[in-house]
């Protein structure tokens, strides 16, 4: 009853090995079934991402449990085991909770802190609960795994910050403009760049884009694109007090928009504010423009400043969620742990009550002169004695607080009494025929 | 039982101030939660202290300094929560309630003695008059708050440094909209107030208008918020410039209420 994790990833395999390996999530029962039926196999479950594609599973074998994964891995897809096989990782125990842990939470992915895995994998774990194929162990390991991603998310601000230039410049409209479902974006240039940018607005949920371009049938065809309205460059000005979100990205050699040709702008819109985004190089708006009052320029600079930074913090926070994750290890371990210590308790006890029944029959068997309640009396003694002895171990082992000593005392404990008991994985037949050494 | 009512209120806010402090530290959906049930207990406990010092006076308790700072904070958080409610912005809790308490403080360094009313004010002016006045310095003392915070926020913007408290204040519109809002509530307030002192002179003194200090700073207060509500109107003062009238007309408020009642001697020089 053993957790393993097998699997390779970005940052073990280029994309030519990871594509190789990956699962259609349209048709994973039949890898979800073929992963059960690998003989040390108790439950499974199979994440397949772009960058990642990984066996969370549980094995009664650590070592034999995750050899079988890898070769099923490779075989599943028809391709030889010699040429995955190095790109493979495989963890166990206490190192495949965190990394479970780390990759639900986004602290292994190529961008920290983004959320997709997140959902990703409890897509995963859907299926394989759907299909049968995860079961207490699974179950619990994998709600652990997102109740840690949720609280590192609340916790930390490990993804509260945009790390791309374009969400960059929507999460600053947001923080100047709040509500953006009432504002207008004026796109300048009809390039790739600003095209995006705008697009991202548009996710974002602004009423319109309006589009103005040298050549107005570029910029019409865009317009038609995004829904919005196509306006003559020579036209500009007479549009731009419009516009709260300004998003130029001409190849003009020079400023096409100088503070000068604002006042009148400015004083048409009555003040309100208005963001220039100029991620055009060279720049299209006079930095000057952002000395005017409510107006707030960014060009490609200060956004890719505001992207680093953010990344910087999501470096800090990830050092915090590190932290949660150990945490939150040691608490699912000494859980796992718990689910040995009934077991265990009961063959302790049983052992204990073989010996004491032993004696005293022997006792009983040569005592002659035994009083009439001797028998009774012998029999509350002995009792006594073995109850009061197994008090305190029992007490111990029932203590959750303690991690892997749990383990330790479990382990410690079979050796000395010759315990023969291992936990039957749940929902399966108890099967101790294997286990017997 | 009031004095005790005093001190359990001077805690709450006390605690929620350090609540809302430690928001802006480490925002958290629970602490904000904690520190909006803790300023509602102190609102609530100020509200049966204000009103059990009204039974026991017999007259509202908005007479000398000590009560009148004293209802002063207490309008200053009933306005915050409202406000809160209304744009969720929790972060501004940490800018008001350091107000309001050290308001309530400083009503505490007033002689809390319930003396025999002065004669001049045993009128039913008094009442309304106070309340209503109060009511519109609260919502000016919020705007005061939303203003920091709208010019914390825009430096962060202009000069493109977006550290810690550019994530933690709100949008500049929600800010804008903030102190629009109490400058739509405060103004009929100051307005209102300043109208029934007159009608109250005319009957107490016998004269509307007598260019007492403290009539002729009203004026000047309620300039100043005209002024704004007007360009806000009209020209578009939006934004810092309204931030920043936001600011002064709270400074020039506060000398009307404080500089005239300790400086000048006239007959609104209550102690």
């Amino acid at each position: 009853m053993n957790i393993v994790v097998v699997g390779l990833s970005h940052h073990t395999a280029p994309l030519e090995i990871r594509e190789k390996l990956a699962f259609d999530a349209n048709g994973i029962e039949r890898p979800l079934r073929e992963l059960v039926a690998i003989p040390d196999v108790e439950e499974g479950l199979i994440v397949s991402t772009c960058n990642r594609v990984e066996v969370y599973a549980v094995a009664r074998d650590i070592a034999a449990g995750i050899a079988r994964i890898k070769r099923f891995l490779a075989d599943f897809h028809y391709i030889p085991y010699d040429g995955v096989e190095p790109h493979l990782y495989g963890y166990h125990g206490k190192n495949a909770v965190r990394h479970v842990f780390r990759v639900a939470a986004s602290l292994d992915s190529m961008v920290v802190g983004e959320p997709q895995i997140l959902g990703q994998i409890k897509a995963a774990y859907g299926y394989a609960a759907e299909y049968g194929t995860s079961g207490l162990i699974l179950n619990r390991f994998l709600h652990k795994a997102f109740s840690v991603a949720k609280r590192i998310r609340t916790e930390t601000r490990i993804a509260s910050s945009a790390v791309s230039v374009a969400f960059a410049a929507v999460e600053l409209a947001r923080k100047i403009f709040d509500d953006l479902s009432d504002k207008t974006v004026m796109l300048i240039g009809a390039g790739e760049m600003g095209e995006l940018a705008a697009r991202h607005f548009l996710n974002a949920g602004v009423r319109g884009v309006m589009v103005t371009n040298r050549t107005f049938e570029r910029g019409e065809r865009l317009a038609a694109e995004f829904g919005g309205r196509a306006i003559r460059f020579e036209d500009l000005f007479d549009h731009l007090h419009k516009a709260d979100i300004i998003l130029s990205t001409t190849g003009a050699p020079h400023h096409i928009i100088v503070p000068w040709d604002l006042e009148e702008v400015i004083r048409r819109r009555k003040r309100r504010p208005m963001f220039f985004i100029d991620i055009a190089v060279p720049r299209d708006i006079d930095p000057a423009v952002n000395e005017l009052e409510n107006v707030y320029l960014y060009n490609t600079d200060d956004l890719q400043g505001v992207v680093e930074s953010n990344l910087e913090q999501r470096r800090r926070e990830a050092a915090k969620a590190e932290e949660i994750v150990t945490a939150e290890v040691g608490h699912f371990q000494g859980w796992l742990s718990s689910l040995q210590v009934v077991p265990i308790v009961v063959a302790l006890r049983s052992r204990f009550e073989e010996i004491r029944r032993a004696e005293l029959a022997k006792t009983l068997a040569a005592w002659k002169d035994l009083p009439p309640d001797g028998e009774k009396r012998l029999e509350a003694l002995t009792s006594a004695i073995t109850a009061k002895l197994l008090h305190t171990p029992t007490s111990v082992l029932k203590r959750t607080d303690q991690g892997n000593q749990t383990d330790r005392y479990l382990d410690a404990l079979r050796n000395l009494f010759d315990l023969s008991v291992e936990v039957p994985p749940a929902g399966a037949e108890p099967d101790f025929g294997d286990l017997e050494e | 039982m009031n004095s005790v009512l005093y001190w359990i209120v001077i805690a709450l806010y006390s605690v929620a101030t350090l609540l809302y402090l430690w928001y802006l530290l480490q925002p958290g959906e629970r602490l904000g939660r904690a520190s909006r049930w803790v300023l509602t207990a102190g609102l609530a406990a100020h509200v049966l202290f204000t009103f059990s010092r009204y039974i026991e006076a017999g007259y509202t308790p908005i007479t000398n300094l000590h009560e009148s700072l004293s209802f002063f904070s207490l309008a200053v958080v009933g306005v915050f929560l409202a406000m809160q409610r209304r744009y969720r912005a929790v972060v501004l809790g940490s800018f008001v309630t350091p107000v309001a308490l050290v308001i309530l403080l400083a009503s505490a360094s007033f002689s809390r003695e319930i003396t025999p009313l002065n004669p001049a004010l045993k009128s039913g002016w008094l009442g309304v008059h106070t309340i209503v006045a109060f009511a519109g310095y609260a919502a000016f003392a919020v705007a005061f708050c939303a203003g920091v915070m709208y010019l914390l926020q825009e430096r962060s913007l202009k000069k493109k440094r977006l550290g810690a408290m550019y994530r933690r204040l709100p949008s500049l519109e929600i800010l804008d909209d903030i102190n629009y809002r109490c400058l739509t509530i405060g103004f009929p307030l100051l307005t209102i107030a300043i109208v029934t002192g007159a009608i109250w002179a005319e009957s107490a003194w016998g004269s509307y208008w007598s260019w007492d200090p403290k009539e002729t700073w009203s004026l000047i207060t309620w300039f100043v918020y005209a002024a704004l509500l007007h360009g806000r109107l009209t020209t578009g003062w939006r934004g810092r410039r309204a931030a920043v009238l936001a600011i002064v007309g709270f400074g020039v408020l506060l000398f009307t209420f404080l500089g005239v009642n300790l400086l000048m001697s006239g007959l609104h020089s209550y102690r």
